[in-house]
């Protein structure tokens, strides 16, 4: 077993709110290894985004501990980029904007880039004119940009119509391949999820259950969250941890 | 009318106009960018309370804008994330309440203020004192700018973003506030506290309509701030009118002939 680029160890993320304090992130623990897709899914407001972000280092820790590999470069796509339509700039700009330095060995990466995500012809047009589906390929080529060990995609599939789904998901694919590097994705779309992914993980502020797709949609408390829609009162698949 | 023009307050005027419009152009195109229009209003607003901080203590006006334009700021900045409110409510208890404080402790400082004056300004009444703080916050600005650029775009792009990018978020975001509250406080003079926004805003959405990358809008909207100041200014002699709003209503018919014209383009 290859070490793993990041680990988190029980980890506990609270938040005080008006009300009071609130859990959102409950004793989860995880591992990500080179070469593998991860998949985390949950209903809203399961904590998956958070869970990215601590991941990420974008959200502090309450509880637990985050192990991450030296020199770890992650590549991240966020859900959704809130870009104004006013702010004129286009998508090579955009891809720059990332590297320090304007070099031609850099204008040839961000080329490669871009057509590996099959969005050379993007290159010249202005980011207020692009689709969802556009946008998202772009944003794949960013977060590819810096040769990540990890790829982390938040709802990669948002605004995306299903015969792009589908593509993208195979470009995913395509991409662990070609750079081995471990995908961790955050997804609502189970049916394309399970066929792409290596490891699912069902995360309900705590991990429900975890394992091989198959694993999990046989799991009863995968079947409660998804499936018929059900208080989440009880939880924990049989080899979930306490109780 | 005509010794007017080569007299020494028009030629002030024209000077602090020149340094007010290459920070507010580019910093209204980050306002604009950031859908941040209402916060540089507040920010504006607020700058009353300074004002009267200023006379109340007897220090200098624009230190006591500067104080109390953070003091807003970092209270919105927290407010962000307490989420009872939403923030166009916060920035509207910020900005008016005080704007409202700001004119009961001018009215009470005992002292002779003209109110109309810091509310709606004048760039004639410009001296040389004010146009070393116009240009010393344009070196500021400018040099701001001129190394933290990047960052400033990748801020603007996306804050997640930025920060998995290396970018030191929170840094960034304390010094656009302080330069930000610079910019108000000596455009103030000018412009007024109730017309200063109008200066940072009305130029960057003239210049969007033409601009292809984020630094032609920076340019462009920074000329259309110098026109207008200028077209306004010369007006506002000519027509004997009050000068920041003439001012402004020339950034206005600015954008409204861009709107108009760029279908004709």
């Amino acid at each position: 077993m290859m070490q793993p680029l990041i680990s988190a160890d029980h980890i506990w993320v609270k938040r005080s709110t008006a009300t009071g304090e609130k859990v959102i992130l409950q004793d989860v623990s995880l591992s990500l290894a080179p070469g593998k897709i991860t998949t985390l899914i949950g209903p809203n407001g399961a904590g998956k985004s958070t869970l990215l972000k601590v991941l990420l280092g974008l959200v502090p820790l309450s509880n637990g501990t985050l192990k991450r590999k030296k020199n770890l470069k992650i590549g991240y796509m966020p859900q959704k980029l809130d870009i104004n339509p006013t702010l004129p700039m286009t998508v090579e700009r955009l891809l720059s904007l990332g590297t320090p330095q304007r070099t031609s060995k850099i204008q040839a990466w961000i080329d490669a880039c871009l057509t590996e995500v099959g969005g050379f012809n993007l290159k010249y047009s202005q980011l207020a004119t692009l689709s969802g589906g556009e946008m998202q390929r772009v944003m794949l080529a960013r977060a590819l940009l810096i040769e990540p060990d990890i790829l982390v995609l938040d709802e990669p599939m948002q605004g995306v119509d299903v015969l792009g789904q589908e593509e993208l998901y195979q470009l995913i694919g395509r991409i662990r391949d070609t750079h081995g590097c471990a995908i961790l994705l955050v997804s609502h779309d189970l049916h394309l999820v399970m066929a792409a992914s290596d490891e699912v993980i069902c995360l309900n502020t705590h991990v429900c259950c975890s394992g091989h797709p198959h694993h999990v949609t046989a799991d009863p408390s995968y079947q409660k969250l998804f499936i018929a829609p059900y208080q989440h009162s009880h939880d924990h698949c049989d080899n979930g941890g306490h109780s | 009318m005509g010794h007017l023009f080569f007299s020494k307050l028009v030629a002030y005027a024209l000077m602090a106009g020149f340094g007010l419009a290459i920070t507010a152009g580019p910093l209204g195109c980050f306002l604009v960018w950031r859908r941040m229009a209402f916060f540089g209003d507040a920010l504006a607003h607020s700058s009353l309370l300074g004002i009267a901080l200023g006379i109340l203590l007897h220090v200098n006006m624009n230190i006591g804008i500067i104080v109390i334009c953070l003091l807003c700021a970092l209270i919105l900045a927290r407010t962000n994330s307490r989420q009872n409110l939403a923030v166009d409510a916060w920035l509207g208890i910020v900005s008016y309440g005080a704007l409202a404080l700001g004119v009961l402790a001018l009215s009470n400082s005992g002292t002779h203020v003209d109110l109309e004056s810091y509310l709606f300004g004048d760039i004639l009444t410009l001296m040389k004192r004010d146009l070393y703080w116009i240009y010393g916050c344009d070196l500021l600005v400018g040099s701001f700018f001129f190394w933290k650029w990047r960052e400033l775009l990748l801020w603007t792009v996306d804050e997640e973003l930025a920060q998995t990018a290396g970018v030191n978020v929170n840094l960034v975001q304390v010094v656009f506030m302080v330069i930000l509250a610079l910019t108000v406080a000596v455009a103030l003079k000018a412009v007024g506290a109730l017309l200063v926004p109008a200066l940072m805003i009305m130029p960057a959405a003239t210049a969007s309509r033409f601009a292809r990358s984020p630094e032609q809008m920076a340019i462009l909207a920074a000329c259309s701030a110098f026109l207008g100041i200028s077209f306004g200014l010369l007006a506002s002699i000519f027509l004997s009118t009050p000068s920041g709003a003439t001012i402004v209503v020339a950034c206005l018919l600015l954008f409204v002939t861009s709107q108009v014209g760029r279908k004709w383009l």
